[in-house]
């Protein structure tokens, strides 16, 4: 029986209020014990076969990270990102879970589609969960077939990347999924309010000549979302939030009960719409980089649990797509990669607490979708992420494992780095010493 | 003295003394397209190309003649941009032309930013001749010198410029310039064309034609892109032109030595009634004068002019 043990690492565990040094204890790929490292006393013999050490003395160990949005691109379009080097950028980043959505070409809604995403991730040592269409084709017409997606592996329904126009139809997915126990995920969009836009509606659009989204076309959407979810019972999770009006209907949401979570990718949170200045089309996304004030607004509700998750909206383009001007580019930046680095940033300042980001990184989004994740409890799988916290890293594209190369952060020097990436007890991803 | 800098993107960054230095250029050159022989040899040997992703008839020609004036080749890319029909990209456009080692690309484009990331492409200049929503920085340039030559000064200056401020270059680059020189810019339309935080840019903002004309040195109309009514930007054109259209009742709230400006082609009896606009205030057939100055003047500090001494 293979047995690994983490020694000395500063662990920090939310689900379990843990922040110290301990040894971890894993045997048969879950979590054998958890034991502070001053007081413990456990005898190990190294060399012993089929035992593995790993001296993790100033390093940071967390639950393995958990990633609720992203888009993987296979099957379809492949030569943006695959669903191995999709998974490979996540453990580079230090997920051990991500969820991926259904806006392939075709489209995942239905079991052969969803099967074909979990033959592909099989041996990559990252755990892909499919998020089933929410619509067929993602058309906004009819429901899909939840019972079958729900079978073969998917955990979640939602037309993301597509808004549900339709609010009937949305009223629907929402009640029907509760067969399922299965969370509804809004990209929370009203497209005709939207319009033409490119960026977020204000001076910073203004000056650059862009047409602009306000922030009513996330606020009305989301409003109507959440009256949706009261009516219904559903389960209902709202993707990207970007503004504060939303920020502010979810936390009324959530003290009236209202099933209902919320995520927050680490660019709406660490950028605003200032750094669309220069026209760089890896600052383009939808929900676009918002105001001052937005921003401000997201990581009041990260620190007051209104946003539970950090997710990124991982969205590999290729150059075709964004080597273009800037209102003929695509949306979507890439974001595994970058994620714990950039909100680590946020914690250095002061934003908000190393507890939190891991929180909103493990045990939340596990909660949220339900999975039996994102803790190093006793009996838990032995996921888990190694960072080193005092590791400057510069992104390079060379160096990115995702086959696009699309971040705002090219060239960005920035701090924290993973260095290990365990599954099941696994080490599958280790930083390469140059 | 040449600018220093390789490219004119738009006014947004050009000094006060880069504006006043094209505006004395411009103003000398203007002697040339009066002479006989319309033309001096200074830019002799130089390559202009006119790189147009967008029809224009005016701003072509005009940087057409600069260019041949000042005794440069001109050549003209007009480029369809059909959105059904995927071409070239800009990236690879701007690679071919380069490689034929032009002197000056001169771009206009209906993607705002685009002139900037054409300039990081190519080592040669480039001249923005309006891009997007963005900046028409040889407009503000020719609309500054028309004020200039006939108000003196421009500093003091109320400024009207009324109309679809929200889809106008043009507004923005003379917000620029226009308070950078001193004047007092006030912008007013319907709310609906009125973009979010334009005071940012240095000007008052208003939706009342009145106040905006109330004392205005100069009233400068945009023109209104017909389409938009399409768009719901306002009911109909009949309605836009009794709110917002220029006729002489309206302008009697000016200035009496008030005049007016507008970077055409007018919509005669939309925006301007054709008594306005051949009316004593108007300068609109001055201002098409001016942009051939004011164009030759721009690829003289560009391309011609001697670089700094000693340096």
């Amino acid at each position: 029986m293979t047995r690994l043990v983490i020694r000395n690492g500063r662990l920090v565990d939310p689900s379990s209020n843990i922040d110290g040094v301990y040894n971890i204890y894993v045997m048969a790929g879950r979590i054998a014990s958890v034991k502070p490292s001053k007081t413990d006393t456990t005898e190990i013999t190294p060399g012993a076969p089929g035992l593995e050490i790993i001296e993790a003395e100033g390093l940071l160990v967390v639950p393995g990270l958990i990633d609720v949005h992203t888009h993987l691109r296979e099957p379809g379009f492949e030569y943006k990102e695959t669903v191995q080097t999709g998974a490979q950028a996540a453990l580079a980043g230090g997920f051990t879970t991500i969820l991926c959505m259904a806006n392939t070409k075709p489209v995942n809604d239905n079991e052969s589609v969803t099967r074909y995403i979990l033959k592909k991730a099989e041996a990559s040592g990252c755990a892909v969960l499919p998020v089933g269409a929410l619509s067929r084709a993602q058309k906004g017409e009819s429901l899909t077939e939840m019972a079958e997606l729900k079978a073969a592996g998917c955990v979640a329904v939602s037309d993301d990347g597509v808004p549900v126009v339709d609010g009937g139809l949305m009223r629907r997915a929402l009640e029907y999924s509760k067969i399922f126990n299965m969370p509804v995920i809004s990209h929370a969009e009203d497209p005709l309010i939207a319009g033409s836009g490119v960026m977020n509606e204000g001076a910073v659009s203004t000056r650059l000549g862009l047409k602009g989204i306000p922030n009513a076309a996330e606020d009305s959407v989301v409003a109507r979302d959440i009256s949706l979810a009261r009516l219904t019972g559903g389960r209902l999770h709202i993707a990207h939030v970007s503004t504060r009006g939303a920020v502010e209907l979810i936390r009324a949401a959530k003290g009236n009960g209202v099933k209902v979570t919320a995520e927050a990718t680490p660019h709406h949170l660490a950028l605003t719409h200032e750094a669309v200045a220069g026209y760089n089309t890896n600052t383009k996304m939808n929900p676009p980089l918002r105001a001052p004030e937005d921003v401000e607004a997201l990581r009041e509700g990260l620190r007051d649990g209104t946003i539970d998750c950090i997710a990124t909206d991982h969205a590999p383009q290729s150059t075709i797509e964004k080597d273009v001007e800037f209102d003929r580019a695509a949306n979507g930046i890439i974001g595994l990669e970058t994620a714990f680095s950039v909100i680590y940033g946020l914690v250095e300042a002061g934003v908000i607490t190393l507890n939190q980001a891991i929180a909103a990184m493990t045990i939340n989004p596990a909660k949220a979708f339900g999975l039996d994740k994102g803790s190093l409890r006793v009996g838990a799988q032995a996921d888990m992420t190694l960072i080193d916290l005092n590791q400057s890293w510069t992104v390079e594209a060379k160096g990115l494992k995702s086959k696009s190369k699309n971040t705002p952060w090219l060239g960005a020097t920035l701090k924290a780095r993973v260095v290990k990436t365990i599954t099941g007890g696994k080490s599958v991803y280790g930083l390469e010493r140059p | 003295m040449r600018l220093k800098r390789k490219d004119l993107l738009g006014i947004e960054d050009l000094k006060l003394e880069e504006i006043e230095q094209i505006l004395s250029t411009a103003e000398s050159f203007k002697e040339v397209s009066t002479r006989e022989i319309k033309k001096v040899p200074t830019l002799r040997g130089k390559t202009i190309i006119n790189l147009f992703y967008e029809p224009s008839t005016r701003t072509r020609t005009s940087f057409e003649i600069a260019a041949k004036r000042m005794s440069a080749d001109a050549v003209n890319i007009s480029v369809s941009t059909s959105s059904v029909v995927k071409g070239e990209t800009l990236k690879d456009t701007a690679k071919n032309i380069e490689a034929m080692r032009p002197d000056c690309i001169v771009v206009r484009h209906p993607s705002s930013g685009t002139p900037l990331m054409l300039a990081g492409y190519v080592g040669c200049s480039v001249v923005n001749a309006g891009d997007g929503a963005h900046e028409h920085p040889s407009q503000a340039l020719l609309d500054m010198l028309t004020v200039k030559e006939r108000k003196g000064s421009i500093a003091g200056l109320k400024i009207a410029i009324i109309g679809d401020i929200a889809h106008s270059r043009v507004a923005r680059s003379n917000i620029y310039g226009f308070t950078r020189l001193g004047a007092e810019v006030v912008v007013a339309g319907p709310p609906t064309m009125m973009p979010a935080g334009i005071e940012t840019l240095g000007c008052r903002a208003t939706t009342d034609m009145d106040s905006a004309l109330k004392g205005a040195d100069v009233v400068m109309m945009l023109r209104i892109q017909l389409e938009r009514q399409k768009e719901s930007f306002f009911p109909t054109i009949r309605e836009y032109s009794r709110v917002y259209g220029l006729d002489e009742m309206k302008l009697k709230k000016a200035k009496e030595d008030v005049i007016i400006l507008h970077p055409g082609p007018i919509n005669r009896g939309v925006e301007i009634s054709s008594e306005v606009a051949d009316g004593p205030y108007s300068l609109i057939l001055d201002q098409v004068t001016n942009g051939v100055a004011v164009r030759m003047a721009i690829f003289y500090l560009l391309l011609g002019a001697a670089k700094e001494e000693g340096k």
